[in-house]
């Protein structure tokens, strides 16, 4: 039996740096804020609107203009390296005259931090955001579940599809607080429009290119492929 | 540090010189980009000028662990390109948690990733307790470690079992499984269930252990290694099971860290990143353990990584059980914790605190909160936002096979597809996680 | 006596197809190849019983056959959500007759706990279902005496009521095998979750 593949002792602990430690004792408000708040508000001081401080975790609100490159020069700058993009998702709010967060969480590995960066979407303005697909694969599939859940749309996604409904789901976006719990269609409603799903649907047109029956598809879809279409309906 | 590692294999049924003497094979790993000596990856290129062939794998399938489709572009037998289609078991989680209370909420995480049932309660009571601005009990914080430890013994031997299935041998799953049983046996005693636990509350456990429980635990302990060691023997050096992972799916670890990757996943490929070491929670810093890093990102750094995490969660498991104190198991906070019984129904302030408990519900102040653990399948996180309300306006899951599973795509490239079972399986998703 | 009394033996078969009733029964049910379609935790709990400790093998199950063309029996384990729905009906139909149907668990059989948007109400809603195994999920005791009920069941069936072997029409447009206000019926929410939204917040 060989031994293990190299295992290592944990990183980071030094004598002089001893190594992090659980938290304790956290206070709701005020606590110390992550460096990297005031690092950003001196390098993008019209962006940041707004720094809070809640259960020892820092929030920076930024101006949405400026997301993009703001998470770029997180993510290369060697002083914050921001190479982790731990999650993007939005909240609304149940009062409606609260803004809509979109919220994004990263960490820095190498210098063991996390931030939380928070765009706020004014009610009744459109839903878009840039993405920050180009910065981290990460934001893929997560921006994609943004879309589906909240119906956000992400600027310079490659691929913005529904990932978690079926892409022809006609109810709407399901996390959005005007959607009630049980969906807006009666039960047998919702149970027919799953069941009838047309089975070419269930491939998107970028699939059904590759496949070998290319030739036999109907002359409509070929033309609806070259036109650049992506879902099957 | 050497750059190629050397693994002796043992050809169980050829490899005999003429003499009738094994003949033993050595396998060389060079750790540093072109991974194998078995086998060159196929080329991308298509061969004899053909067409690509479009072939759905699932949603129902043995393989894909769970209800995952695969769609994959063919060019003969390699893989050029591979679309993942999830959603086959969304469940609207995170809506159904904005319509219940935080102590409500507990079932749902046993549900989402089934595997590390306990353990996702831990993480959710964690992130509740830091939402209400709790501190929880010595007592409870070991349990805790207890419980997420044994929790991650419990998925890791999923993990083994059907990965060994999927590629091809049977035995260790059944292995595999009686040592679950086992698992099972010590969370039935303790919460009553044994899959799907629910065992912690916000402030608390649902329960204390019953007495000679630490007993059944220390006696699980001493056996257990004794599996694992013989799933060693079987596999680890065994010329199929390495034939078979070699090599496959390589994530350097600059692209794991990119592709948002977690757990031994992101380990395999060289990221000593471990939420427990980093980040930690639970007291993990007191506790003497290693994390196991791979050098190439393949399957079978994987499988290592994994057996080695076993190996180091019994070594917790026993400096918890040595370092569990006496005392209060919840914290004391009637506005969170409810009254024993016999209070309840005589003392009429116990009485109130129980009622606005159950028909209410305790209300956090205002305030958001994402608290991450090392789960067996990565980085999990539970992010709560609440406005003062007893139910949360944002119940968000961050699900480490959700985005561990977005690199499938990068990891089958070039690949046959038999071997995209095999990194399929290696990933270790748990669809109810992703869909969630 | 003015009294007349039809009566009629419930069976009119003779010595032979009873007893050919009896072996071919006998033979179906305790070789029953299920088709695990397992979805969620439930399937884990079927892992679990087809697993050394509790063996299904001992009931002749322990082939399963993945292909709905070799099944029996389609047993269900987990929660099927609407996008899982059509798959589900799909494998049902391409299971041949004798064919039969366990709903473990308890969103299999209702809905489960996940009374909202996403979830499908129960399979009955899509496929005909002979077990309901209830529990989330059930213990490996409680999927084996589901298994022995489908096989009490089996055992009562005759050749010559062809009620039983009949395979379910749905409607050609809407797909739906059930009359929409019986699916809306069976789906109501009952129990707590009644409560549950009406309580504010």
């Amino acid at each position: 039996m060989t031994a293990p593949d190299s295992v290592v002792s944990p990183v980071g602990e030094t004598p002089s740096a001893p190594g992090p430690v659980s938290p304790t004792g956290v206070a709701h408000r005020g606590g110390p804020a992550n460096p990297s708040a005031e690092a950003m508000r001196v390098r993008w001081p019209a962006a940041v609107r707004r720094v809070d401080v809640v259960w020892g975790e820092t929030s920076v609100v930024i101006d949405p203009a400026m997301l993009v490159d703001i998470v770029r020069w997180l993510h290369d700058d060697p002083e914050q390296r921001y190479d982790y993009l731990v999650d993007v998702t939005a909240v609304e709010f149940r009062d409606a005259q609260v803004p809509l967060e979109i919220v994004w969480h990263l960490r820095s590995l190498p210098h063991r931090r996390f931030l939380r960066l928070k765009v706020a979407l004014v009610p009744g303005s459109l839903l878009e955001v840039d993405s920050v697909w180009s910065i981290y694969r990460s934001a893929d599939w997560l921006e994609r579940e943004c879309y589906d859940m909240f119906g956000i749309r992400f600027r310079g996604h490659p691929d913005l599809r529904r990932i978690l409904m079926w892409e022809q789901y006609r109810e709407g976006h399901p996390l959005r607080k005007d959607f009630p719990l049980r969906g807006r269609f009666s039960r047998s409603e919702q149970l027919r429009q799953a069941l009838a799903a047309n089975p070419e649907a269930k491939y998107s047109m970028d699939e059904l290119s590759i496949a070998d029956a290319y030739e036999d598809l109907p002359s409509e879809m070929r033309q609806r492929l070259r036109a650049g279409e992506a879902t099957g309906e | 540090m050497a750059d190629t590692r050397t693994v002796d294999v043992s050809l169980s049924t050829s490899g005999m010189d003429a003499n009738g003497r094994v003949v033993r094979t050595p396998l060389v790993v060079d750790a540093s980009g072109a991974p194998v000596a078995v086998a060159a990856p196929p080329s991308l290129e298509s061969d004899l000028d053909g067409e690509h062939m479009l072939l759905n794998l699932g949603p129902q399938h043995p393989a894909t662990h769970g209800v995952l489709r695969l769609v994959l572009e063919l060019d003969g037998e390699t893989v050029v390109r591979c679309i993942p289609h999830i959603g086959y078991l969304h469940c609207g989680f995170e809506k159904i948690g904005e319509y219940r209370q935080y102590n409500q909420i507990i079932p749902w995480t046993d549900r989402e990733d089934y595997l590390n049932s306990i353990g996702n309660n831990v993480a959710f009571a964690l992130g509740a307790e830091r939402l209400f601005g709790i501190e929880i009990t010595e007592r409870c914080t070991v349990l805790r470690v207890i419980a997420a430890e044994l929790s991650r013994i419990a998925s890791h031997l999923v993990w083994v079992g059907t990965t060994c299935i999927d590629i091809g041998a049977f035995t260790p799953f059944l292995w595999a499984f009686q040592e679950r049983e086992n698992i099972y046996n010590l969370l039935e005693g303790w919460v009553g269930a044994r899959l799907t636990t629910s065992a912690t509350r916000v402030g608390g456990m649902a329960a204390d252990l019953p007495d000679g429980w630490v007993d059944g635990l220390r006696a699980f302990l001493a056996n257990f290694p004794k599996t694992v060691d013989e799933v060693d023997r079987m596999l680890t050096t065994n010329a199929i099971w390495v034939g078979r992972t070699i090599g496959l799916g390589v994530l350097t670890g600059a692209e794991a860290t990119n592709y948002g990757l977690s757990g031994p996943l992101l380990r395999a490929s060289g990221v000593a990143y471990d939420v427990r070491k980093d980040f930690p929670y639970l007291g993990y810093e007191t506790y003497d353990f290693d994390i196991p890093v791979g050098t190439n990102g393949d399957v079978y750094d994987r499988f290592l990584v994994r057996m080695e995490e076993l190996r180091q969660s019994v070594r917790i498991l026993e400096q918890a059980i040595a370092r569990l104190p006496d005392g209060p198991l919840n914290v004391d906070d009637a506005r969170v914790i409810l009254p024993p019984k016999g209070k309840a129904t005589s003392e009429m302030e116990s009485m109130i605190h129980h009622f606005k408990q159950v028909m209410e519900g305790p209300r956090p102040p205002l305030g958001e909160a994402y608290v991450a653990v090392e789960s067996p399948k990565g980085e999990k996180g539970y992010y709560l936002v609440s406005d003062g309300t007893p139910k949360p306006v944002r119940f968000r899951i961050r699900p480490p096979s959700f985005v561990n599973l977005s690199a499938i795509p990068r990891m089958v490239e070039g690949h046959l597809l038999s071997d995209v079972i095999a990194i399929n399986a290696s990933i270790d998703i748990v669809m109810g996680e992703i869909d969630r | 006596m003015g009294l007349s009394v039809s009566y009629q033996p419930q069976s009119q078969e003779g010595w032979i197809t009873t007893k050919l009733d009896f072996l071919v029964n006998w033979g179906r049910a305790n070789s029953l190849w299920p088709m695990p379609f397992g979805t969620a935790c439930c399937a884990i709990e079927f892992m679990a019983t087809a697993a050394s400790r509790f063996d299904l093998a001992r009931f002749g199950m322990e082939r399963m056959s993945y292909s709905p063309r070799q099944a029996d029996v389609l047993i269900c384990a987990g929660r099927v959500p609407f996008k899982l729905a059509p798959v589900i009906r799909r494998i049902w139909l391409q299971m041949p007759q004798p064919k039969w149907c366990i709903s473990m668990g308890a969103c299999a059989s209702s809905g489960g706990m996940f009374d909202n948007y996403a979830v499908v109400q129960g399979i009955d809603t899509i496929i005909p279902v002979d077990v309901y195994v209830p529990g989330c999920p059930p213990r490996p005791e409680g999927l084996l005496y589901g298994i022995r009920m489908l096989q009490a069941k089996v055992m009562r069936e005759r050749m010559a009521d062809t009620a039983a072997r009949e395979e379910m029409e749905p409607d050609p447009t809407s797909h739906l095998y059930i009359p929409p206000p019986a699916i809306d019926e069976l789906s109501e929410p009952f129990g707590n979750s009644v409560q549950q939204t009406r309580s504010g917040l």
